[in-house]
């Protein structure tokens, strides 16, 4: 019952937004876009999250950062609900996210949605290193399941991919 | 049999293939034939027991008695699964499982596409995602079909005898039972007898492609609906299961 009187929903959300994907730390999980809603109720605070893989091991982690965030902000009844609809797609990370994660050293996701999931082969992707788009695909199912692995012929690093999803 | 039990019913069975076929495939942690497949096989079969996760909670909140989605997993007998046989056949070699991925996956892209349309929101919600998912899974086990197919005359005599040994396993996929009949009326259930053809076409212009022959349909196993299992179910609810029957609700 004290929730509402304490934290405005906004409030509660600019806190959530500061809370680093455990996966890739350079973004947050608002930037993701796994940070869905939040419920103030008689019962407490309702935080919606959704993931971006079904089985995103990362999940038990953001669920644990999230309970602890906001019970050492003095908000003690909370609940974390993952929700599956609308399901998550890379289409709403935003270009300043995308650009983030080529710092980072992940190739982003270039077009909206999965237009072209049949023939990956045909995607070009360019090196987040050195720009160049000759590059090849090694394997769709890089070091997480939402990324794929390519390797560069120009500058002949390996690198990530995230996939369109 | 009402409408809630054939729900009930219904979404284990989805619950159950996502949880026995990721489980199969993490058994390949660590023996994939290259670092690349190693990485891909395992992600595959986190995707399958996220899928299991979603589809057991909503079972358990379907059943009601305050279950949790790990009391479905780990404390049901083999009588109690109702995933589709083929799920629980070993893994085999690689070309068992690139076969064996080929045809699930196939049908998972179909019956995702149908259910996503499903007017129980939950399972529609669920269905949208697992399709994402499962045409990367699709994908996979496509391309490694042209390539074992079209490589050497080992690897292609090993995928044509894969196909040749699950065969008789994919008729069971498509059988519509009560729990069917009642959740199509609903407009709930996938209409399974619509999703034959398109499955069937699909695996076999994939296998034309690979210079592999669609095998002939011949005798089909069947039983899953009923609970009744190969003698491998019952072999890794004893490894699985292993744990929560040994130390009962331990956590960690």
């Amino acid at each position: 019952m004290v929730t509402p009187a304490t934290h405005s929903k906004e409030e509660i959300f600019a806190l959530l937004a500061t809370i680093h994907d455990p996966e890739i730390p350079v973004v947050t999980i608002q930037e993701m876009g796994m940070l869905r809603d939040i419920i103030l109720d008689e019962n407490g605070c309702e935080v919606i999250i959704t993931p971006t893989y079904t089985g995103c091991p990362a999940m038990g982690i953001i669920e644990h950062d999230i309970l602890q965030l906001l019970h050492n902000s003095g908000i003690k009844e909370v609940r974390v609900t993952t929700s599956y609809s609308p399901s998550w797609t890379t289409d709403w990370m935003t270009a300043a996210t995308k650009e983030k994660l080529k710092h980072y050293g992940i190739a982003a996701p270039i077009h909206s949605s999965c237009v072209n999931w049949l023939q990956p082969n045909n995607l070009v992707i360019s090196c987040p290193r050195c720009n160049s788009s000759d590059t090849t695909l090694i394997s769709q199912f890089g070091s997480t399941a939402c990324k794929a692995l390519y390797s560069c012929t120009s500058c002949k690093e390996p690198f990530e991919y995230f996939k369109c999803h | 049999m009402t409408q809630q039990e054939a729900l009930f019913k219904y979404t284990l069975r989805l619950g159950d293939n996502a949880l026995i076929q990721g489980h199969r495939l993490s058994e390949w942690c660590s023996k994939g034939p290259i670092l690349e497949e190693d990485l891909a096989l395992t992600n595959i079969a986190l995707d399958n027991i996220g899928l299991a996760q979603a589809f057991l909670k909503y079972v358990a909140t379907i059943e009601g008695k305050g279950k949790t989605e790990d009391d479905l997993a780990y404390k049901r007998a083999e009588r109690q699964f109702y995933n589709n046989q083929i799920t629980e056949l070993p893994i085999g070699d690689f070309a068992v499982t690139i076969a064996k991925q080929l045809l699930i996956s196939t049908f998972e892209v179909q019956l995702f596409t149908a259910l996503s349309q499903s007017t129980d929101e939950t399972i529609a919600g669920i269905a949208a995602k697992g399709l994402k998912e499962s045409r990367y899974h699709f994908v996979h086990s496509r391309d490694w079909c042209f390539r074992l197919g079209e490589g050497t005359e080992v690897s292609h005599a090993k995928l044509q005898q894969a196909f040749n040994e699950l065969w008789p396993y994919t008729g069971e996929l498509f059988e519509l039972v009560e729990e069917d009949n009642i959740l199509l009326v609903a407009g709930i259930a996938a209409d399974l007898s619509e999703l034959q053809p398109i499955w069937k076409a699909t695996v076999a212009t994939v296998l034309k492609e690979a210079t592999i022959q669609v095998p002939e349909d011949g005798y089909m196993h069947t039983g899953s609906r009923k609970g009744i299992h190969t003698e491998h179910l019952g072999h890794i609810l004893a490894e699985m299961q292993y744990l929560q029957r040994a130390y009962p609700d331990a956590t960690w």
